[in-house]
């Protein structure tokens, strides 16, 4: 026990002298988790706009104005001719032009009808689309009241509630699946790099020779790690809560024993990287490619799994982020309790079992 | 010298599926000798070491390692046995002392007794002052001196030296081998393996082996007296008609 208490001591070490590794364990995570909160965002804020008004009229006046105090859209300029939409979306700054035709609030009034052209810089698809979708919400909202007053045959309102996110916010989406990626990173990087580092140097060889069991060297290899990571979950937990006022509205201590049991299945992972990485380049490249682009492409963390082609719904089930997720958020947003994510949790044990049993049996296989 | 044997070897067979690594060798190693275990790459060597270092099990045979079995005592003959590569084994991020405390440390000695040999060690090698220095700054021939004398802290019955001076120049492997004099005179059996043949020389009896078999042991100046040779070069040479440096097993 003396031994192996000497050997967790010296992972200590090795983490502590090691400022690369002291970045990547706490200043990735508290970087990632910013940018993915701050500035990667599915929401469109203070988007600049033009407007050409041909007309100016009470109607225009008043539709304009309920558009640029709506918080989404900021008045860039007020155009006075139209022939040049190319060069203003050139320069860049403007997003939308929106275009009243001439005498809009006299045919409104006589033909019941009249045009509003909106026109929106698409070199950013996605974002083209919410601010045209968000102009037209604005424009059918300032329609539906004006229709109050006057007869129409009838209407259809839906009224959409938004539950466990009233706000649509984003963050909420990216605090599980950053927890997610950070503690795959953290643990399965880590710990296979610095196996697989043991190996490069010819120290491993040393301890394999020493009294220490192979699996005392495994566990003492991993323990740090498993602190470590242990710590980075509880920051991004509180930073989601205190910057981001993401809610822990199920039990803390089920999150805690969750993201132990994700952390152990990531530490899994890595040390069957190790068994099969000759070095820690090889060990990295491996972390990289085979659980940091899943993680963030196939786990739902960024895209919505169920609009993905089949074959990838179905490499989706092997990702044990995905599970992480799922079950983060149930947790965290919708305030569940253990016996609606027990699936999951199953899951993610028989997984970590599987890797723990094909390392230990490569490892074996190694020694012979 | 007295002739208690420390390593027992009794028609050893290592196979690895149709291969045969290891062709029924028979040894002894007596307590404080120098042995010297010769042979090309891919003669069998490593996997020799691996297995009197109880990190794989023969085939066949009998095989006794400080009084200790190599089929089912392995723990005890780790813990009486000190082990260097041509790696150096040390950890460049850590200092000196601490890399001794650990090495010490998983050999189980107490704090007391670190102290007080690193003490005794870091005076014998004039370095009393850069005690908490970085590995990582220390020169290459101070960290292969180092490397040696952290796989005898703990004072084993053998240290076994798998190409120790790899790489080295022969001013270090001179004062190298002067610290192995030391180690045998402490009655810790060396056994070592090199393709340095002149390093040959040092050893008090030299074993040679030839396509997993023993083809050779017995003192430098017996060898050369029964081959007919100037030096072991040429005792090597005449034994192994394959040139070293052929592609296979180590």
């Amino acid at each position: 026990m003396k031994q192996f208490i000497g050997f967790v001591k010296k992972e200590f070490l090795h983490i502590s002298r090691d400022m690369r590794t002291m970045l990547v364990l706490f200043g990735l995570p508290i970087a990632q988790l910013l940018i993915f909160g701050f500035v990667v965002t599915n929401e469109i804020r203070n988007i600049k706009i033009a407007i050409y008004d041909r007309s100016k009229d009470d109607v225009t006046i008043e539709i304009s104005n309920k558009i640029i105090s709506s918080g989404y859209f900021l008045l860039h300029e007020n155009l006075t001719n139209i022939n040049d939409i190319e060069n203003i979306f050139q320069q860049g700054d403007v997003k939308e032009i929106i275009v009243f035709e001439p005498d809009f609030a006299k045919k409104l009034e006589k033909e019941r009808t009249a045009n509003i052209q909106l026109l929106a810089d698409a070199s950013d698809a996605n974002t083209a689309n919410l601010i045209v979708n968000y102009t037209m919400g604005i424009i059918s909202d300032y329609m539906k009241k004006e229709n109050r007053l006057t007869e129409t045959p009838f209407q259809i309102i839906p009224e959409a509630r938004m539950y466990f996110n009233e706000e649509m916010r984003s963050v909420y989406m990216f605090v599980p699946g950053t927890m997610a990626l950070i503690l795959m990173l953290v643990s399965a990087l880590m710990t296979s790099v610095s196996i697989a580092r043991e190996k490069e140097l010819g120290t491993m060889e040393v301890l394999l020779v020493s009294p220490l069991k192979p699996a005392q060297i495994i566990i003492g290899k991993v323990i740090p790690y498993v602190v470590l990571s242990f710590i980075n979950a509880v920051i991004i937990i509180v930073l989601g809560y205190y910057v981001f006022n993401m809610p822990v509205k199920g039990s803390l201590m089920l999150l805690l024993a969750e993201s132990l049991i994700f952390i152990s299945l990531a530490l899994s992972l890595g040390i069957f990287i190790s068994t099969i990485a000759k070095s820690q380049q090889v060990a990295m490249f491996i972390s990289m490619f085979a659980l940091m682009m899943p993680t963030i492409l196939l786990s739902g963390f960024i895209f919505p799994i169920e609009n993905m082609p089949v074959i990838l719904q179905w490499l989706s089930h092997i990702m044990p982020p995905k599970y992480f997720i799922i079950i983060v958020k149930n947790i965290m947003l919708k305030g569940v309790g253990f016996s609606y994510v027990w699936k999951e949790t199953l899951i993610l044990t028989g997984m970590m079992l599987v890797f723990i049993a094909l390392s230990i049996k490569k490892f074996k296989i190694r020694l012979d | 010298m007295n002739k208690r044997p420390v390593i027992q070897v009794k028609n050893l067979v290592k196979k690895f599926g149709n291969f045969i690594a290891n062709d029924n060798l028979t040894f002894d190693v007596y307590k404080g000798e120098i042995f010297g275990f010769l042979g090309a790459n891919g003669a069998g060597k490593t996997t020799a070491i691996r297995i009197l270092c109880g990190l794989s099990a023969p085939t066949s045979g009998k095989v006794k390692v400080a009084g200790y079995n190599v089929y089912r005592q392995t723990e005890q003959i780790k813990k009486n046995i000190g082990y260097m590569s041509q790696k150096f084994s040390l950890y460049e991020d850590l200092t000196i002392r601490e890399n001794i405390r650990f090495y010490a440390g998983i050999y189980g000695l107490s704090r007391k007794v670190i102290n007080e040999r690193t003490d005794e060690l870091l005076s014998k090698l004039n370095i009393t002052n850069l005690g908490n220095k970085l590995i990582s700054s220390l020169p290459l021939g101070w960290k292969q001196k180092l490397a040696f004398s952290i796989a005898i802290f703990h004072k084993p019955e053998i240290v076994f030296l798998d190409e120790p001076t790899g790489g080295v120049d022969p001013i270090t492997r001179r004062q190298f081998w002067d610290m192995i004099y030391d180690a045998a005179n402490e009655s810790i059996t060396v056994f070592v393996t090199t393709h340095y043949m002149d390093e040959a020389e040092y050893c008090d009896r030299v074993s040679i082996m030839v396509d997993g078999r023993i083809e050779a042991l017995d003192s430098p100046a017996g060898l050369k007296n029964t081959y007919k040779a100037k030096n072991i070069d040429e005792v090597f040479l005449k034994l192994a008609r394959t040139p070293i440096g052929e592609v296979g097993r180590g």
